[in-house]
């Protein structure tokens, strides 16, 4: 028997740099570095520890729709150990929101061909959390998202899920699509080996014709979604700051108690 | 009038917080009409009608409680047929953008997710977002279909608001994709008494800083002395001294209280995304550099296990 994977990984902006809106309200891409988005790293190791934990013959894929530097996100992801990458790749794609993006991801996830569909809980960017059960939706698969552990074993994928009021245990037949949180476990490094070994796999590049895809279906003018106005925040004004020599729990009580919270 | 849908977040009948401030939201664009779904629906009327929604669209099946997000999708859309409203307002939980997502999907519309605010727009509501770690405000529509926005908690006052509130059974029949993923167990969250972390008026949290799960008393006195709730950075919850269920940040809760006391915590963007919108921000670290303090209103350079158990006690011999 065979799985096949695909990752779905975003490449996105350092968060911990100056993130900014280009003039047309889209990210500034230029200013600030790209990466492979740290929450998809959990992503891809999960589809490790599948492939490690499996007897059976497994294929990862990496997959992602962005611009050219999105590579770098996909080498990352090679490195850790994935077999192969797809890059979608078209400029009428700039400006996409989470729907379209769903439809580029199920067509690209549909041409690939797959088992099994993984992908992080959320971006570090745009942080929606919807893109994987946009992608079952459109794929007519079960989502089995926001997982904090992940196990498949003959056709059957499960997990345990985390919410607000309750632990759930959940399972469904493959094919699905799962995402997996940062409890899921650390991600690991690229060895050396791996770095090399990741230059000599492939990546295929495809476009919006390769996918069946009209460039009225994305991109701006295609969103269903209009971001009108963008504003930076005011920084905070310049606090208070006491040194403790004794009295620094006196003197925040002091505060708090001006402020009306005691 | 117009009519908008507002999706119930209840737990066996008792409505959930953010539920009420939609509601006052909606009203800003029309007559708000509530779905309450799953065991207990037809129990939140009372509370849904004293907040202003003119009907509430109630179903119980054990579907909602045994198959993942699916079913909820295909109630909504069963109502969305039913009522046609001119929005979908839906609570920004995990779970609840979810079945946001794969509705407005289904019924040909756009989304935006985690708004902060929320008004009455030329061409339909406009929402405002805050992104990029809370560094910038953007003001969005959608402009296909009917918007379905999601809105994070806190984002609105509760203003109660008297209404029929008439209880009307909606009509769901479900697909086999609504069966595709099973829950096959489930284990509720130990209640602690103290109140929910992403409606607290103020929020204790504690960080690496502390040290050690034993040491986590120390923020939980200071939390009980004031009322409040307890968060903790990722890297405590990372070391198993607090549960993930109280991490506040980026892939944790958001929390905006009107005030944010930070031990012991760096300040690491990740932590920032989920707190730098609480009204006041104080923080006690022994490092006078940590990026923490350049976000605060009042900010003790000390030992905090100094500090906050001093604090803790003149808090309480204040409270007499
Ligand atoms: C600040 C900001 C706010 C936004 N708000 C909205 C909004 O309200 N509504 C809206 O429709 N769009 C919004 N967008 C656009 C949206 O972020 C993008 O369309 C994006 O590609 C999909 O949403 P996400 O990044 O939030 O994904 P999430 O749903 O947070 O991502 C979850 C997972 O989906 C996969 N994934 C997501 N995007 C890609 C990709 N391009 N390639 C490969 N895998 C991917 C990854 O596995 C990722 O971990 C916003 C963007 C930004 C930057
Ligand atoms: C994708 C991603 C998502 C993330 N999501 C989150 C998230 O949701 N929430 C989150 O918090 N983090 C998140 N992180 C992690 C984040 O980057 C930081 O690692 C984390 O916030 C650090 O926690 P900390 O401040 O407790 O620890 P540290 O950064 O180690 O800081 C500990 C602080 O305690 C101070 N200290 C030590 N001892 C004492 C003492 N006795 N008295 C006073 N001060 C003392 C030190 O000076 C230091 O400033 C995420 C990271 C990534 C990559």
């Amino acid at each position: 028997m065979s799985l096949r994977i695909v990752v779905t990984v975003k490449y996105v902006p350092d968060a911990t740099g100056d993130r900014h809106f280009a003039d047309d309200l889209t990210v500034d891409r230029d200013d600030v570095d790209g990466l492979l988005s740290e929450l998809d790293e959990y992503a891809v190791e999960q589809a490790l520890q599948i492939s490690e934990n499996s007897d059976d013959d497994v294929e990862i894929t990496v997959l992602t729709v962005g611009p050219e530097d999105a590579k770098d996100a996909l080498r990352k992801a090679l490195s850790m150990g994935a077999d192969k990458a797809i890059h979608v790749e078209d400029d009428d794609l700039h400006g996409t929101d989470a729907i379209g993006t769903s439809l580029v991801l199920a067509k690209a996830i549909e041409k690939a061909g797959f088992d099994l569909v993984v992908s992080g809980m959320a971006s570090t960017d745009g942080t929606a959390g919807i893109v994987p059960a946009l992608v079952a939706e459109r794929l007519g698969v079960p989502q089995v998202t926001l997982l904090s552990e992940v196990a498949v074993e003959g056709g059957t994928v499960s997990g345990r899920r985390d919410g607000d009021a309750a632990s759930e245990q959940l399972e469904a037949s493959l094919p699905a699509v799962v995402s997996v949180t940062d409890q899921s476990g650390e991600a690991r490094y690229p060895s050396f080996k791996g770095i090399m070994a990741a230059k000599k796999k492939p990546v295929e590049s495809w476009d919006l014709s390769d996918l069946g895809i009209e460039a009225e279906e994305v991109g701006l003018e295609g969103a269903w979604t209009k971001v009108e106005s963008a504003a930076e925040r005011p920084a905070r004004t310049a606090g208070t700051i006491v040194k403790d020599e004794g009295e620094g729990g006196k003197q925040l009580a002091e505060y708090l108690a001006g402020q009306k919270f005691i | 009038m117009a009519e908008v849908l507002v999706y119930v977040d209840h737990v066996d009948g008792a409505v959930r917080k953010p539920t009420l401030e939609l509601l006052t939201l909606a009203r800003r664009i029309g007559e708000p009409v509530a779905v309450a779904l799953g065991s207990g629906a037809a129990g939140t009327a009372a509370v849904l009608a004293e907040h202003g929604a003119t009907r509430v669209l109630t179903h119980e099946a054990a579907d909602y409680a045994d198959y993942l997000v699916v079913p909820k999708v295909e109630a909504l859309e069963a109502a969305v047929a039913a009522v046609s409203p001119v929005a979908v307002l839906v609570p920004s939980s995990a779970e609840a953008k979810e079945v946001a997502a794969r509705l407005a999907l289904r019924i040909g519309s756009g989304i935006i997710t985690d708004a902060v605010d929320l008004e009455a727009g030329d061409s339909g509501p406009v929402a405002t977002q805050s992104v990029f770690a809370a560094s910038f405000t953007t003001k969005s529509v959608v402009v296909k279909g009917t918007p379905v926005i999601t809105v994070k908690p806190n984002s609105a006052a509760v203003e109660p608001a008297a209404a029929a509130g008439a209880v009307e059974a909606l009509d769901v029949a479900f697909s086999e994709k609504a069966h595709g993923t099973k829950v096959t167990a489930r284990t509720a969250r130990e209640s602690t008494g103290r109140p929910e972390l992403t409606e607290a008026a103020i929020v204790v949290s504690g960080g690496r800083g502390v040290n050690g799960a034993e040491n986590f008393s120390v923020i939980e006195a200071l939390a009980d002395s004031l009322g409040a709730a307890v968060g903790a950075s990722r890297a405590a919850v990372d070391a198993g001294w607090y549960p993930h269920s109280n991490q506040v940040g980026q892939t944790g809760k958001s929390v905006s209280p009107q005030l944010y006391i930070a031990s012991g915590i760096s300040g690491a963007i990740q932590h920032r995304a989920g707190m730098q919108t609480s009204k006041t921000i104080v923080a006690i670290n022994k490092d006078p550099e940590a990026p923490i303090f350049d976000l605060v209103d009042y900010g003790v350079v000390g030992d905090l296990f100094d500090v906050v158990p001093a604090l803790t006690e003149d808090v309480k011999s204040r409270k007499g």
